[in-house]
């Protein structure tokens, strides 16, 4: 659509501004005075310059977190991007099928996190928990609470659970606009099933899953809530990711200094991030209105 | 023989989604002996006792009831506040609105563990600590950048003829918003109010950061009761189904929209 230059438009947007600077900019501003000085409390200040970035950069806490972080993310979108888009492609097109189908699939979307990481803790639990009675019924040495590769299993197939629905439902909003004639020329062409998904399915679900893959990333990247319901970040430090962290070290220790510029590096990554996000979407829009 | 296959990938794959629901539904539905001292996939004897627990004990319900408040103040400003907003990016060019957009954007995406700290600094200093309306501002970081994408994503949708016939009629600028433009897009501001209090509704850390006790949060009193006792599953498993509920009733009406929603209005 076209649309009409006029910076008085600016008023409608005042609003907005203002509340968000309130709860945005305002809280961000104290964070940057705290990376940047020390404080013995009372509101004294003195300036540290970039000894707490030096500090964080050269943790190994850090660096930890960060690896746990990212093999994380990388194991989640492994697993939930084929998986999601294999689901789609088996979704019931139409009919009461089809709404039911997509009532269930959202039903783990729209639990709170923190129910979905008591679901998971008890489900998994060997005493009381129907996923710790099968395994350790099959044999399997499972249990969450002490061995970290378990647990590890347990936070990913939790994710899974909760988040696969979302990529299948985003692939399948972008299947549903494929025309019908697509595939009858491609049955015509005698198309493989394979080549119909390449060359067909594939293209047109391209925007979808962009956008898909980006919104896992990110909330992948900034999980908090799911595991620190389930093992508190343990055993050990096993599971302590990079929110997990930023939360213990600020809310829970007070090391203002440390987790602010810990907070400062996070939130620039994230920056970044949303900066691809923005133009993968801005793309699509302008694809769109070609 | 295709429709066979996928009938069963989409009844495994519906069966992992829901047995984890059904096992936390059965226990709560059982008693605190049964569920430590046997193990059955059928509650044997139903119980409400411990549904009967959380809706006579205000520790308990009064976290819904908390939640339910600042949740609904949250939407209530969260829509306010976008509509006009998302008006002026769908509809206007102005200066630094592609720059707002993508700021409003990083909000969205900005991790609640960053701002979890700052908050708790700034409402205790003006003396908001422990109130609704601090959560219920708090959570305006991320539910007023999602209220405005999902919102300029449907105001896209109304022609802008719409606008300028309006405006030729005489009607002047808020007028024909309340009037016209609103109901055009109802269905877009339902979609908006739902995800806005779905996201302020499953949040966990800043509500818990910013309340003690007067505006102690469901989720907050769900985690804090798994620390200190953690031996009362059949209550901490009618809690979980209790808030799992709203989320469930209204699901229907916004099935085929769930997909925008979560993509920020852009599918």
């Amino acid at each position: 659509m076209d649309k009409t230059q006029n910076n008085k438009a600016w008023f409608l947007v005042l609003p907005v501004l203002v509340l968000v600077a309130f709860s945005a900019v305002l809280p961000l501003m104290t964070v940057v005075n705290y990376a940047f000085n020390d404080t013995f409390g009372q509101n004294e200040f003195f300036w540290a310059s970039l000894d707490w970035f030096e500090e964080m950069v050269t943790s190994d806490r850090l660096r930890d977190a960060l690896g746990r972080q990212t093999l994380f993310s990388a194991i989640i979108l492994a697993i939930e991007v084929p998986l999601g888009i294999f689901i789609a492609l088996n979704m019931p097109k139409k009919g009461f099928w089809a709404s039911l189908v997509l009532i269930l699939m959202a039903l783990p979307l729209l639990i709170p996190f923190n129910v979905v990481g008591t679901i998971w803790q008890i489900f998994g639990r060997v005493d009381i928990g129907l996923l710790g009675r099968a395994l350790a019924a099959m044999g399997i040495d499972y249990n969450y609470t002490n061995d970290p590769l378990d647990a590890w299993f347990t936070v990913i197939i939790m994710d899974v659970w909760h988040w696969t629905s979302l990529v299948a439902l985003l692939c399948y909003a972008g299947l549903q606009s494929i025309p019908q004639a697509y595939y009858q020329a491609a049955r015509i062409d005698q198309a493989t099933r394979w080549s119909v998904f390449r060359y067909i399915e594939l293209p047109k679900m391209k925007g979808v899953l962009l956008i898909a893959v980006l919104l896992r990333f990110m909330d992948s990247f900034m999980i908090y809530t799911e595991p620190f319901v389930v093992t508190g970040g343990g055993p050990g430090n096993s599971t302590t990711f990079l929110s997990i962290d930023l939360a213990k070290m600020a809310t829970g220790q007070f090391d203002l200094g440390p987790a602010a510029a810990f907070s400062l590096m996070y939130f620039l990554v994230i920056l970044l991030i949303s900066w691809v996000f923005f133009t993968v979407m801005t793309n699509l829009d302008r694809e769109e209105n070609r | 023989m295709r429709i066979k296959t996928s009938a069963i990938v989409m009844t495994l794959y519906l069966l992992f989604l829901l047995v984890p629901i059904y096992w936390l539904i059965t226990m709560s539905l059982k008693t605190n002996t049964e569920i430590t001292s046997t193990f059955s996939l059928f509650p044997q004897s139903i119980t409400f006792r411990n549904y009967g627990v959380i809706l006579t004990d205000p520790s308990w319900y009064m976290g819904y009831v908390n939640s339910m408040i600042y949740v609904t103040m949250n939407v209530v400003i969260s829509l306010t506040v976008a509509l006009p907003a998302a008006y002026a990016f769908s509809r206007y060019n102005f200066m630094g609105d592609k720059h707002l957009f993508f700021w409003l954007l990083t909000n969205r995406m900005a991790p609640p563990a960053v701002f979890a700290l700052p908050f708790f600094q700034l409402y205790s200093s003006v003396g908001l600590f422990d109130t609704h309306i601090a959560i219920a501002l708090a959570h305006t970081l991320f539910n007023v950048p999602l209220a405005v994408w999902i919102l300029e994503g449907f105001m896209r949708g109304v022609p802008k003829e719409i606008d300028e016939t309006a405006y030729i009629d005489g009607y002047s600028f808020g007028r024909f918003f309340i009037k016209i433009f609103m109901p055009l897009i109802a269905s877009g501001i339902g979609v908006a109010a739902f995800f806005a209090f779905m996201f302020s509704w499953v949040e966990l850390l800043l509500s818990r950061t910013l309340a003690t006790v007067n505006a102690k949060s469901i989720a907050a009193t769900m985690t804090r009761t798994v620390s200190a006792s953690g031996m009362d599953w059949g209550v901490l498993a009618a809690a979980g189904v209790l808030t799992i509920v709203p989320g469930a009733l209204v699901i229907y009406f916004v099935r085929n929209y769930i997909a925008k929603g979560f993509a920020l209005g852009r599918v």
